[in-house]
Order: C-alpha cells, then sequence, then structure tokens
C-alpha cells in the first residue's frame, strides 16, 4: 500500500532545507489550505454532476447532455453562472447574519470535509479525538442553517429553518451513537487509526450484527442530516419553495447548495471511513493471491470507489422515496431510532467485553 | 328542460330546510345567481336527493335591484357558502345569514356587479389599478333585525397574533395560482381562507355576447384536465335544448374521448400528488405515459391540451385512421405501468404513512359541501354522473363504479387509481366496435335556443361538471353558468385540513386535485 507521507515527508524536508521551520510549517498549511479547497470545490462538482446523470437515469431521462461531450462540462458553466449573478438584498433582512450565515454553513462543512483520511498518510486533521471533532464540526452547520431562516424575514424560511433545526439536533445523536459504537469496537477515535485497525477486514464485516445495524442507522441519520431524500422538509420545494435558502441567490445560495452536495460525500466518507475500512482495500482471510491484486489498487482510489458507492445508494434513496412530515421524522428518531442505537450500543459492549467479534 | 319551482324569498330558507330534512334533497348540485331583468334578481338552485335520486329545481327571486336580499342557504348545504359569494360578487345579492359576505374572485374594490345586465363595463368604472389588494383580516356577516333592517356583523379571520402564512398564490403545489392564506400554531393549521380569482377571466360574462358556436371554445379553458367532458356537457347541454339527436357513432368517439381525457388527468393526478409528495421519480413516470395520451389527442384533434373537438351536433372531425390502433396499443401499455406504479409509490410505506388517515373528509361533509368526482367516492358516496344520470353510451358499458369509504388521502389517491383501470375497461368495450355514421349533424348557421333554462352535466375528470344555459330565444346565451368541479372542493379544504400539518395540507391539496382556472372560471 502505497503510503502518502512519503511525498508529505519529502516536501517538509525540501522546505525546511532552505526555509525557518515557522515559515515552512506556514507554507505548508497555506498550500494544504488551498488544497482543501480546490478539492473541495472539486468534490462539489463531481457530486452535483453525478446527482444530475445518477436522478435522470432512475427518471428515465438522460439528465445533461448539451454542455460538452455527455454534458460534462455543464457544471462547471453553471457555477460560472452562479458566480456571477447578482446577490439580491433583502429589505428587512438582519443583513449582517443573512450574509454570514452561508459562510457558517460552507465552514463547517470544508472542517468536517478535511477530517476525512482519503489514503494512507493522507490525512489533513487527525489527532486523537478525530471523531469528537468531526461531529463538533459537522454540527456547527445548522447554526449556519438558523440563521439563514431567521435572518432572511421570510416565514417560510423560519419554518424550513426550524424544521432543519429540529431534525439536524435530534439525528445527530444518532449518528453519534453509531459512530459510538465502533469507537466501542476500536477503543481509539483517531479516524487514521480506525482505518488502520480495519486492515484485517471492515467492521462492518468484524462487528458482528451490531455494527451492520450502526450503520443502517448511521445511513439514515446521516442522510437526515444532511437534509436530503426522504428527509428533505427544511427545503421540502412543494410545502415551502426551498425553506431557508428561499431568499439567497447569487453565489451565496451557491454556498448552500454546494454545502449540501459535499455534506452528502462527507457523510459517505465517514460511513467509508468507519464501517466500510476507509482506504483499505477488501481483504478476504485466506485468499493471498486475491489480496496482493487489491493491495495494487491505490488506497484513494479505494477510498473514493466506497464513498460514492454510498452516495450513489443515498441518492437512489432520495430519487425514490416520497418526504416524511416534521412529526413522523421526529418519530422515527426519537421512538425508534435513538432505543434501537442504545440497544446496540449495549450489544456492541457485550460483544466487545466477551471478545465476541471476529 | 325540468320544471322550476318558484319560491318566494321570505319562505325560501324554511322550505329549503324541509327539502332537505323530509325529501332528502342533500346536495346542492349548482346555484347560480341570476339577474331576470324586470323580474328582479335571484338564485336558481339545482337539488338532488343523494338517497332517492330526485332531482328539483328552484328559483328564488327578490325585487328589490337596488338592495336584493335573499336569506343563505349556507347552513344548509356548506357547499352554498362560497357559491353565494360568488353570486353576491357578479350579482350584488347579499345574502342574509352567510358567515362571510367577502367578494370571491374580483377584487374588494371593485366597482359595480359585473354579471348584472345594468353594469357598466366601461374602463372608466373600474379602471387597471396600481396598487395591491390589502390582506383584510376581518369579514362581514348579515343580519336581519326584527324590523327588516340589516345588521352587519363583523367577523375577524385572523387576529393580529395569530401567524398567517400565505400558500400561494404563487406557490408549487397550488397547481396554479390560488391562494390560501393559513394560520399555523406551529405546523399544526388551525384555520384557512380561501383567495380565488387570480385567473378569473369572467368566461360567463364573456359567454353572454358570444353565440352558442362561440361559446364553445372557452369551455376547454375551464378545467383543461378535463377538456373534453367540459365541451362534451355544453354541446349536450345545447344539443338538448335543440332536439338534435347526435349518431351513435359521435356518441362512442365522445365517450371514448372522455374516458381517454380522464386518464389523462388521472396520471396527471398521479404525477402531481408524487412531485408534491417529493417523489420525484414517480413524477416522471407519470407525465411520460401521460404524453402517450396526448399525442393520441392530438393526431386526432390537433391539439393537445386545448382540444377543441366537440361540436353542437358532433365532432370537429373523424377519428384519425390509427385512432383504433394506438388507443388499443396504449391499453395494453399502460396496464403493466400502473402496477409499476403502485410498485414505485402505492407500496411505499412513507407514502401510505403520509395519506392513510390524513385529511378525512366525512361522507356527510361530502354531499353537503357538493364534492363529486373521485374525492365525494373516496368519502363512500357514489355520485358518479355516468351511473347517477347516464349520458352518451355510459349506459350500455360495463364498469364499476369505484368507491371507497375511508374519506382519507389515500381513498381519494386509490380511487383515481383504479379508475384508470376502469376508464381502460370502459375504452376496451367501444374501441373494437364504433358504428359507422356521421360523425357531425348539420345545424342551422345560426344556432338559437328555444326560451327557457337547460342543465346539462357530464362526469368531468374530478367531479360533476355542468352547463346551466338560461335561453330568451337569442343566438346569445341570456345567462351561462358552469357548475364548477373545483370549487365545492376548494370549499371544504377548511374543513378537510384543520388541525393537519402543512405537509398534510400539500397532500390534501394534491389529492382533492382541483384545478384552478377550473374554480374562477
Amino acid at each position: 500500500m502505497f503510503d502518502f507521507s512519503i511525498v508529505t515527508g519529502w516536501i517538509h524536508n525540501l522546505l525546511t532545507s532552505f526555509l525557518p521551520y515557522g515559515l515552512a510549517v506556514f507554507v505548508e498549511c497555506v498550500a494544504i489550505g488551498i488544497g482543501i479547497m480546490i478539492a473541495y470545490a472539486l468534490i462539489a462538482i463531481i457530486m452535483i454532476f453525478m446527482e444530475r446523470k445518477v436522478c435522470a437515469a432512475f427518471q428515465c431521462r438522460l439528465g445533461p447532455m448539451r454542455v460538452g461531450p455527455q454534458g460534462t462540462v455543464q457544471i462547471f458553466c453553471d457555477v460560472i453562472k452562479m458566480l456571477t449573478k447578482e446577490i439580491v438584498k433583502i429589505r428587512e433582512a438582519d443583513k449582517f447574519l443573512y450574509n454570514l450565515a452561508p459562510y457558517v454553513v460552507i465552514a463547517a462543512s470544508v472542517l468536517a470535509f478535511s477530517c476525512l483520511p482519503v489514503n494512507k498518510g493522507m490525512e489533513v486533521l487527525d489527532f486523537n479525538v478525530g471523531v469528537f471533532f468531526l461531529l463538533a464540526a459537522s454540527s456547527i452547520g445548522v447554526v449556519g442553517i438558523l440563521l439563514a431562516g431567521w435572518s432572511s424575514n421570510n416565514k417560510y424560511s423560519l419554518i424550513g429553518a426550524m424544521r432543519s433545526g429540529a431534525q439536524m439536533v435530534s439525528y445527530e445523536l444518532s449518528t453519534g451513537l453509531s459512530i459510538l459504537t465502533i469507537v466501542v469496537l476500536t477503543d481509539t477515535m483517531q479516524l487514521s487509526e480506525i482505518v488502520a485497525r480495519q486492515a484485517d477486514g471492515w467492521f462492518i464485516f468484524k462487528g458482528h450484527v451490531s455494527a451492520v445495524i450502526a450503520f443502517i442507522i448511521y445511513l439514515i441519520a446521516g442522510n437526515a442530516e444532511v437534509n436530503r431524500g426522504p428527509f428533505d422538509l427544511p427545503e421540502a420545494e412543494s410545502e415551502l419553495t426551498a425553506g431557508y435558502h428561499t431568499e439567497y441567490s447569487g453565489m451565496h445560495f451557491g454556498l448552500f447548495y454546494v454545502a449540501e452536495f459535499v455534506n452528502l460525500f462527507i457523510i459517505s466518507g465517514v460511513a467509508t471511513t468507519i464501517f466500510l475500512g476507509g482506504w483499505m482495500p477488501l481483504h478476504i482471510p485466506g485468499w493471498e493471491g486475491f489480496n496482493a491484486v487489491m493491495d495494487f489498487i491505490p488506497g484513494f482510489v479505494w477510498f473514493f470507489g466506497k464513498a460514492f458507492f454510498v452516495v450513489w445508494l443515498l441518492m437512489w434513496i432520495k430519487w425514490t422515496f416520497p418526504r416524511l412530515r416534521i412529526d413522523q421524522i421526529l418519530t422515527l428518531e426519537w421512538k425508534y431510532l435513538i432505543p434501537l442505537g442504545l440497544v446496540n450500543l449495549l450489544l456492541m459492549v457485550i460483544i466487545v467485553v466477551f471478545k465476541l467479534h471476529f | 328542460m325540468q320544471e322550476i319551482l318558484e319560491i318566494p324569498a321570505a319562505e325560501f330558507h324554511q322550505t329549503a330546510r324541509k327539502l332537505k330534512e323530509e325529501k332528502g334533497m342533500d346536495f346542492l348540485r349548482s346555484l347560480t345567481g341570476m339577474d331576470w331583468g324586470e323580474e328582479g334578481m335571484g338564485a336558481v338552485y339545482h337539488l338532488e336527493s343523494t338517497s332517492t335520486g330526485a332531482t328539483m329545481t328552484l328559483r328564488v327571486r327578490t325585487a328589490d335591484r337596488l338592495q336584493p336580499e335573499l336569506p343563505s342557504v349556507s347552513d344548509i348545504w356548506k357547499g352554498a357558502a362560497l357559491n353565494e359569494r360568488e353570486a353576491y360578487d357578479y350579482f350584488g345579492i347579499l345574502f342574509i345569514g352567510n358567515p362571510d359576505m367577502r367578494r370571491l374572485y374580483l377584487r374588494e374594490d371593485w366597482q359595480g356587479h359585473p354579471l348584472r345586465k345594468d353594469y357598466d363595463a366601461s374602463d372608466l368604472t373600474n379602471p387597471l389599478r396600481m396598487t395591491n389588494e390589502e390582506a383584510v383580516d376581518t369579514t362581514e356577516t348579515l343580519e336581519l333585525n326584527p324590523d327588516g333592517t340589516l345588521k352587519v356583523q363583523e367577523n375577524i379571520l385572523f387576529d393580529d397574533k395569530e401567524y398567517v402564512i400565505n400558500i400561494g398564490p404563487q406557490h408549487p403545489a397550488t397547481h396554479g395560482v390560488l391562494r390560501f392564506r393559513v394560520s399555523l400554531e406551529g405546523e399544526t393549521i388551525k384555520k384557512i381562507d380561501v383567495h380565488c380569482g387570480y385567473i378569473h377571466r369572467g368566461i360567463e360574462k364573456m359567454c353572454e355576447s358570444l353565440t352558442y358556436p362561440q361559446t364553445l371554445a372557452l369551455t376547454d379553458r375551464l378545467d383543461y384536465l378535463g377538456a373534453m367532458q367540459n365541451r362534451h356537457a355544453l354541446c349536450m347541454c345545447i344539443e338538448n335544448a335543440l332536439g338534435i339527436e347526435v349518431s351513435p357513432r359521435v356518441q362512442y368517439i365522445r365517450t371514448i374521448m372522455d374516458e381517454l381525457q380522464r386518464i389523462d388527468s388521472h396520471l396527471l393526478f398521479f404525477s402531481c400528488l408524487c412531485m408534491d409528495m417529493g417523489a420525484l421519480t414517480a413524477f416522471f413516470y407519470g407525465f411520460r405515459d401521460r404524453e402517450k395520451v396526448l399525442d393520441i389527442f392530438e393526431q386526432t384533434c390537433g391539439g393537445r391540451l386545448i382540444l377543441n373537438y366537440n361540436i353542437i351536433g358532433g365532432v370537429q372531425a373523424d377519428i384519425h385512421p390509427d385512432f383504433v390502433k394506438r388507443v388499443k396499443d396504449f391499453i395494453a401499455y399502460l396496464r403493466p405501468t400502473l402496477r409499476e406504479y403502485h410498485d414505485v409509490f402505492t407500496g411505499n410505506i412513507i407514502a401510505q404513512q403520509r395519506l392513510k388517515g390524513v385529511g378525512v373528509l366525512s361522507r356527510e361533509d361530502a354531499i353537503s359541501f357538493g364534492a363529486t368526482g373521485g374525492t365525494g367516492r373516496a368519502s363512500g358516496w357514489a355520485c358518479d354522473v355516468r351511473k347517477r344520470h347516464p349520458y352518451a353510451v355510459y349506459d350500455r358499458v360495463d364498469f364499476k363504479e369505484i368507491v371507497y369509504p375511508q374519506g382519507d388521502c389515500f381513498a381519494r389517491y386509490m380511487v383515481r387509481m383504479d379508475e384508470i383501470e376502469q376508464s381502460l375497461h370502459i375504452i376496451e368495450q367501444l374501441i373494437d366496435d364504433i358504428p359507422d355514421g356521421p360523425y357531425y349533424e348539420k345545424t342551422k348557421p345560426l344556432i338559437k335556443l328555444p326560451e327557457g333554462t337547460y342543465y346539462a352535466a357530464v362526469e368531468g375528470s374530478r367531479g360533476e361538471f355542468g352547463a346551466f344555459i338560461e335561453s330568451r330565444g337569442d343566438k346569445y346565451p341570456y345567462r351561462m353558468k358552469f357548475r364548477s368541479t373545483g370549487l365545492p372542493l376548494v370549499s371544504a379544504i377548511d374543513t378537510i385540513a384543520r388541525g393537519a400539518k402543512i405537509a398534510d395540507l400539500i397532500a390534501i391539496g394534491g389529492t382533492l386535485d382541483y384545478v384552478v382556472p377550473d374554480i374562477d372560471r
């Protein structure tokens, strides 16, 4: 397995050889920051294109076809359009909060995005409470959404934001619980360490039934937390026109839009990291030849492959299911998912204590 | 032409109550405001008993033209409330006891009442206004003092502290420019106030200055998903008045076209309901298949939405040579596809939870509001005009009237889905033996209806669609009124949706399946 830290180490040595240490680290930070932003934008573009093509396939359509081969240039054009559009000022809106909101959302999304270990040695934010940090960072997003809804001076936005607040805060518990189940299994909260522990088998296979249940709960709760699929009531267009971002235009809307898509990727990326082995190739004990072949596929291919597979699963759900109602969403969470998650956590503790896992 | 009972205004309220309680006249089919010129103003009521099937037409008039007053029957038939507002709007007839005496379609600051024969239609009375209409939170009830003077009582619709949200006029789920003012308690609906008239075109007024063949052009523009049936009703009404017997071929073609139109409408209903509920894929399925119906229409009529097919005495053009084959292909295609719809949407657990037990309309309310069509049948009221008053060849074909007893959104949904299959079944019986014959009867170039009043109804895509004509023997109708299929549905929405969530309102609106141009006319 190729270790990306060789490259980063080489760059670090190169920079420190002719720069003072502090300056070298500063340059590295800037470079990594830019790298993350570019990766973020690229992922967003790929996700939007994928969404349009996947939903078109489900709906017996072709999707974007005109701009570029198979419509590949379409999204770039959309980005340019979005960037050049006027940002409409809303009368009676709380200007400061109204302008701040999209950046809060995007900041939360970028922070969470930087936690994903893409390849061996290719982690940006990786420390001993990584999981904790990831959950904390991703939950800042709800603040941005609440601010957006509240400051827009629009009743639809306000209802959308309130729904979103209720929904995201509730489902955070379930995501937390299901991740905690795996933390119990691994006794580490460092994301790179979690991936490393899956070298001999992904947790979804290693963790018995408990991990499978946690994975399913995580997918449902994660889907709800990014306001997608059957849980898209904060922006239910047939009820609230566009929910909390009704009043936003131009790039401010674009930021919400991009954040939504990358958040979907992040949810899938975390699912990949925690349940599906992250960048670890698929190893089947005893099949040495097969395992050796699998090792030739680079880690980031594994990671993106798995992440996009989960994305595809979530898109499938989104484009098939009708939307839930607010009380049904909360019932599902508080009456079913949380009790199930707690019981599941207990089950995992029993499995770990009695060493029943593989 | 039916005998019209003349009832004095003073006794009308009592008589109406007696008719409902003793003769079981519980369904107010149609309420038509009238201006008889010298003879005064008034209204014509078409009643029907849902138990015996007996029908009745009443006429009430008042000689006072300056301030015409009639007793309201909105406490006897709930559906009368909005119809009386319509009559007030058009004729200025004040209905004593109606809890809400605002205009229905026109702006509150409109001068005069347009369907009165003494209305001044010049631009000076009603110039184009450049200001918005203020949303009012109060309304008036008129009551009679013992000495005969009017007592105005103010009703508060929404007080200052209520969280009132506008759903519409521009809203993805109102399917047109309809506006609900909804008072919310959190997400729960406390009250709905319906505002109509955003696409009011004054079709009934326009008809009064058009010859009979010209009026036909407007019916397609009422309920655009029931264009065939609407025009069928009007043609039938005029043909009945003239005593024209259309050929069996025309009857067959009209029946097949009506049923194709019903399939078209119900497919659109399915699609839009799915879209409103967030299931976008199912939406595309429905629209994909609706296109096939439209293609069939286009081949024969030349139009896809506005079809202009029925004419007085027959149809505009003979069916296309490929028509029979394409309809058969379509039937063969749609049957398995319907199962696919059920797989993708009906069986879905979320869809079921969103629809079952939501927005229940009781049978009594459905009858009282006059909510016919799929909505009425989902409440257990067998109200199909095709069975009640068979027309065209409906008495010769075998089909089942779909009735569900639950009255909730899911029942309304299932009624329409099952009706698609019944429509296919009807077409199947007719398509192979369309008799030969002329596709239209020659009529005089100038059509004058004999003096009298005429009413004919068909089962439209979403309820009973009726055409009421009062003729004075001219080439223009003296008064032409269309019984809207959507107005009773919209008038019932406050009753249905109270206590539900916003998301339920969308589901209720979707399953009621109203079409706004039909409400506003």
